[in-house]
């Protein structure tokens, strides 16, 4: 055998697997309320006039629109949580099979507040961008909305016009951009079609113009009305803005299928085996192993042997830097490395195991999976001066260098440089996805607090001034709940600080369905890396 | 001729009995010879003769029923004798006399007992003097209609007309009052001429609740001239049988005893030799009355050989062969009962339409005491040119009751799809509490509604379920032909918001299935009503296991294009699916017909007012030097023609209007 069964020694009854599983579950719960929000758009009232219309729902449309029984993962479906935006910033996205092809498709809820485009909307779009460019998957918009947020526009309207350039640069890296325009797309938004490589409007319904006919009025005193100026029939028949000119919303769901048929479309990556064993031990013990105190270690190789194909992995260097465990499996048929936080400290052969792992996998061109429970770098005299900062970046350095796809899954707790080092968010995964008990800051709250604690008794000291225990009390407590609270789930979440908060049971065919994507895109490993400080 | 002289049978048939007479020669070693039509060329009896000479032709007349053709097939093929079968040349005198005459084995009776015995009115006077039991009869010939009627009239009405040389219910009227007994005399000599090419009619009384019982006789050529029982074959549609049974219920031993002997000195006043059945009506009071004698192997002899344990082809050919009968068919006693359903592609639902057509599968399940004779294998086409019989499926069991109840189950879960056939009828006429009874006649079908028979075998709510079944199996279909994230559950979602969702038209009309797998298992909606407490257990392209209710079942799935055939315990269902995206419309059909392009008229074609049909060209334009047809959108009247020869016209320019009826 070319791998090894790992064991589970995984016990269900045990109080810390039930006390993990029932926190995990009540965050699973609030999980549920914020997507069912999502899933609600503008609400009832909302929801009752665009049916009304004789519309479908952005989800509707996007059911139809993909391949039927095939998996659709929701990307970011919380963004906006927690800001004075409704949760799933007024668009819809996700990784889904049309035609036999992985796309990116993504969409805007008319629903809500007529579909306009606000900051976290604008920050889920260009993370879609992002990986479409990266993976080489083809873009699919499903248009309809107001335009931008105009209370916000100053938060829009300069990063907003990115979205036009990167919808161009798609096209000329060969990644097809389809355009389904199913209402309004007006100034700014009347772009998004025009720099698709097709486009398809729907007959009586889309609506596309640079300046409607009051603005038309102003300008240039000429009358006019919006089918004149923007209507599906004229852009199809005269202008040709539109390529396509569907009879109604079926009809132009179902031409977008065939245009994604007939794309001549090839991944490039490698193919999947023939073969795949499902993992051995049952998924439910994902959610035991959910840690829920950060301060309790987790054994990944548990959660790894109820990811990886048929539970086996080949372990690399498994006695030297044990806080980090690093080796092959395979995923859904996929090739991977696996970079797993043991103990959540790295040290400094850690850091050394790290980067010559990356490079390994560059070497063999395997896509990396890093799965992150990590505290951060050492501290201390010792570990400073036996160039713990040095080992860090070499670590930094290879993940931030190495080209393979890399799939970040944060299991726990992220902080610090931890975070760098283990392909967070700013290191430009492929994909990132926590779990609902995940927490992320630049380091624990109890310890931040502490830090500011002494910092503000160092300067009283220093000035001479008495320091009031009851009132730095309060203020520890108060620096304390804060960063709590920034450090949860739902919050990073709710600002597209990664592409979703996920099941911890289906981390696997989450991970799975995000690696295929990645393969789309050739997987050629890195030749070069930054110097490496020895 | 000895049993050593015949090595090779030309079967001048095709079908079910070409396979028969061709198992037979197999095991007594005799090679054979299939003659073949065009669509037949790959028909299973075909491929399973030692050698095959095509006939060419479609229709019977320029093929199955060319006498020299076939004759010369068997000289080609040094075929040492020929065996017809039923029907085509089966009855054909000229056909036993043409093979007598080139030296060439006829497996039947001589041309000469053929010949008396096509002519019901000679068969009736040879059948007197052998003193069995006749109805009596008016030979028509010339006599005006009037003089007829007076000479019927004693017999009571109703009255039947009947063609001397007829058979299959051509030529056959029944009477049921004086005023149109004129007008149906010259219908039926008017028939009777068309179909054999002989006007001679006679008129008999009808017996109107008979029942149709037929003794299998067997002579040789020593003088030798048995019976082998009875058979009763009560169950008719339209003059022909479909369900035959050996013995009859009707029959006990001293009827048995009358008929047998009856039709034993038929057969010796006749000097029948080979395979023959006498047929008699027997009316209510128990009384017996010649018909015919059908001078060949009937299409329900297995059912004699159920019971007889006999192989009626084998002692065809013995005797062909010169052979006396073997002993043991001088101390025959029944065992057991055998019937015999014979399943047509046919729609009882509409007067018995044949349904030609692909027949995509056609299975039976394996059981004791089945037996199948089938023209078919496990699909075909079915050509509208022959009889639409699939297969005759025999069942021999202890008893009558339990032979029916085999019978009726093999049907009910044979899987039969793409053609309408009997098999609901008769899987109904089997069960039906008359036919247990033995209180049947060959009016069966009529005191019956064949349209409430031919109902389909499941009910709305097995058709909702077999909808079920389907959209799951199509389900798997699209899991294991997915060329992408096949790995992954089917339909998985991290923020589900609708179920996946499949509709179906069927026998009861439209019905909606949706469906979602969820981490607690499958979530079923049919018509939109949730179903509680499914599990399904096995789901693939062809099948499911699903529970329900707390019931287990397993469904058959088979899909043709879009089109869903479940069979299962509780029946058979064929679904169509509804396409989830509508038929694309041609946006630019609306009545009016612009130019393509810029050019010239070369050509009108139509006129104001004209009717055009989609897809007529209307117009001719020449331009950059190429002609451009301009066809009819739509089908219509020309409202408006706004174009002649000779005009320039420009891209976009109405060429004319047509106003859609």
């Amino acid at each position: 055998m070319r791998r090894q069964v790992l064991p589970s020694k995984l016990d269900p009854t045990s109080d810390h697997f039930q006390r993990n599983r029932d926190a995990v579950l009540e965050r699973l719960e609030e999980l549920d309320k914020l997507l069912a929000a999502a899933r609600a758009g503008g609400g009832e009232k909302s929801v009752a006039r665009h049916h009304g219309r004789g519309k479908l729902l952005v989800r509707q449309r996007i059911e139809l629109l993909v391949d039927r029984d095939s998996p659709f993962l929701e990307l970011s479906p919380v963004a906006a949580a927690g800001t004075e935006y409704e949760v799933g910033a007024s668009t819809v996205a996700g990784i889904g099979v049309v035609s036999g092809v992985e796309c990116y498709i993504s969409g805007n809820d008319p629903t809500v507040r007529g579909g306009a485009v606000n900051p976290y909307t604008l920050r889920k779009g260009m993370r879609g961008f992002e990986i479409c460019m990266r993976n080489r998957l083809p873009h699919i918009s499903l248009t309809e909305s107001g335009g931008a947020d105009l209370p916000r526009q100053s938060e829009i309207f300069l990063p907003g016009g990115a979205s036009f350039r990167y919808l161009t640069q798609l096209s000329a890296m060969g990644i097809p951009t389809i355009a389904l325009v199913f209402g309004n797309s007006t100034a700014g938004g009347a772009y998004t079609p025009a720099m698709c490589d097709y486009t398809v409007f729907v007959k009586q319904r889309a609506k596309v113009f640079l300046g409607g006919p009051p603005l038309v009025k102003m300008a240039t005193g000429e009358e006019s009305d919006d089918e004149e100026l923007g209507g599906a029939e004229m852009h199809s028949k005269i202008s040709g803005l539109s390529d396509y000119l569907a009879a109604d919303e079926l009809d132009a769901l179902r031409i977008g299928r065939e245009i994604v048929a007939n794309l001549n479309w090839k991944k490039l990556g490698p193919a999947a085996a023939e073969d795949v064993e499902e993992p051995l031990y049952d998924t439910e013990g994902l959610l035991g192993l959910a840690p829920t105190d950060l301060k309790i270690p987790v054994d990944m190789r548990e959660i790894i042997a109820r990811i990886v194909d048929g539970s086996r992995f080949h372990e690399f260097k498994p006695a030297y830097g044990v806080n980090l465990i690093t080796g092959w499996a395979s995923l859904v048929g996929y090739e991977i490395g696996v970079l797993a936080n043991q103990q959540g400290v790295l040290f400094s052969s850690e850091a050394q195991k790290a980067a010559q792992f990356i490079q390994l996998a560059n070497r063999h061109h395997v896509p990396l999976v890093f799965i992150q429970n990590v505290t951060g770098y050492m501290v201390g005299k010792q570990y400073e001066q036996a160039g713990i900062i040095k080992h860090g970046a070499l670590m930094i350095n290879a993940v931030s260098n190495s080209t393979v796809p890399h799939i970040t899954l944060q299991i726990g707790g992220s902080y610090g440089a931890g975070n760098y080092g283990m392909c967070g968010y700013a290191y430009r995964p492929r994909f990132v996805f926590i779990w609902p008990n995940s927490k992320t800051a630049v380091m624990g709250p109890q310890q931040l607090a502490g830090v500011m604690s002494i910092v503000r008794r160092t300067a009283a000291q220093a000035a001479g001034k008495p320091f009031d225990e009851q009132q730095d009390a309060l203020l520890r407590k108060a620096v304390e709940d804060q960063i709590e609270n920034e450090s949860l789930a739902t919050f990073t979440s709710g600002r597209v600080f990664d592409d979703g908060i996920i099941d911890p049971r289906d981390s696997r065919t989450v991970l799975g369905i995000a690696l295929s994507a990645a393969l789309s895109a050739e997987v050629k490993g890195a030749e070069t890396f930054g110097v490496f400080r020895m | 001729m000895t049993v050593s002289s015949i090595n090779k049978i030309l079967i001048a048939n095709r079908g079910e009995i070409a396979r028969r007479i061709m198992r037979t020669c197999r095991e007594m070693g005799i090679a054979t010879v299939a003659v073949c039509s065009n669509p037949d060329r790959d028909a299973p009896f075909v491929k399973e003769a030692d050698e095959a000479v095509p006939l060419g032709g479609t229709h019977p007349s320029e093929s199955y029923l060319r006498i020299d053709a076939i004759v010369d097939a068997a000289r080609k093929t040094s075929s040492d004798a020929i065996h017809p079968g039923y029907g085509f040349l089966a009855e054909n005198a000229a056909f036993a006399r043409a093979c007598q005459e080139s030296g060439i084995g006829f497996v039947g009776p001589s041309a000469e007992v053929i010949a008396a015995m096509g002519s019901k009115i000679e068969a009736k006077r040879r059948m007197q003097i052998a003193d069995v039991p006749l109805l009596p009869s008016v030979e028509v010939g010339n006599q005006p209609a009037d003089q007829v009627l007076r000479q019927a009239e004693p017999f009571g009405w109703p009255l039947l007309i009947k063609a001397s040389a007829g058979g299959g219910g051509r030529g056959m009227r029944i009477v049921r009052q004086a005023a149109e007994f004129a007008s149906l005399i010259e219908t039926a000599r008017r028939e009777s001429q068309a179909a054999f090419g002989d006007a001679a009619v006679f008129v008999e009384p009808y017996v109107e609740a008979a029942r149709h019982i037929e003794i299998q006789i067997f002579g040789d050529t020593h003088g030798n001239v048995v019976h082998l029982f009875e058979r009763e074959c009560s169950i008719q549609r339209r003059h022909q049988k479909i369900i035959e049974e050996s013995p009859s219920m009707a029959l006990d031993d001293a009827l048995r005893r009358a008929m047998t002997s009856a039709a034993v000195r038929a057969a010796k006043e006749i000097g029948y030799v080979n395979a023959g059945t006498v047929e008699f009506l027997l009316t209510p009071d128990g009384k017996f009355y010649f018909l015919e004698v059908n001078t060949r192997l009937q299409v329900e002899h297995p059912v004699t050989e159920c019971v007889t344990g006999l192989d009626l082809v084998r002692l065809q050919i013995l005797v062909a062969a010169g052979e006396p009968l073997p002993a043991e068919v001088h101390e025959l006693a029944m065992h057991g009962h055998a019937i015999e359903a014979r399943l047509y592609a046919e729609d009882p639902r509409q007067d018995y339409l044949p349904s030609a057509g692909r027949l995509h599968r056609f299975r039976l399940p394996a059981a004791a005491g089945i037996r199948v004779e089938s023209a078919v294998g496990e699909s075909a086409v079915i050509s509208p040119y022959y009889d639409p019989m699939l297969a005759k499926v025999i069942v021999h069991a202890p008893t009558r009751v339990e032979a029916a109840r085999r019978l009726r189950h093999a049907l009910a879960r044979a899987q039969i799809h793409g053609l309408s056939t009997n098999r609901e009828l008769l899987v109904r006429t089997l069960e039906h509490p008359d036919f247990l009874r033995g209180q049947i006649d060959t009016r069966f079908l009529e005191r019956h509604d064949p349209a409430a028979l031919a109902a389909p075998l499941g009910d709305d709510h097995a058709e909702r379920l077999h909808a079920a079944a389907a959209a799951l199996a199509s389900q798997a279909a699209r899991r294991r032909e997915a060329k992408v994230l096949d790995k992954i559950p089917s339909g998985w979602r991290n923020n589900p918001s609708q179920f996946q969702q499949t509709r179906f038209l069927g026998h009861g009309g439209e019905i909606a299935i949706e469906y979602r797998f969820q981490r607690e298992g499958l979530q079923l909606r049919i018509d939109g009503h949730e179903q509680p407490h499914v599990r399904c257990e096995v789901a693939t392209p062809a099948q499911i296991q699903m529970h329900m209710a707390g019931i287990q079942r397993t469904f058959a799935v088979h899909c043709v294009g879009n089109t869903f055939y479940v069979d299962s315990p509780l029946g058979s269902s064929a679904l169509v699916e509804i396409p989830r995206f509508p038929v694309p419309q041609d946006e630019t059909a609306a009545g009016s017909l612009v130019a393509p392009l810029p050019g010239v008229v070369n050509e009108v074609r139509v006129k104001k007012g004209d009717t055009v049909s989609a897809g007529d060209v209307l117009l001719v334009i020449d331009s950059m030097k190429v002609f451009h047809w301009i066809s009819a959108p739509l089908s219509g009247r020309i409202a408006e023609l706004r174009v002649e020869a000779g005009n320039h016209v420009d891209g976009g320019t109405v060429l004319a209007v047509i106003e859609e009826f």
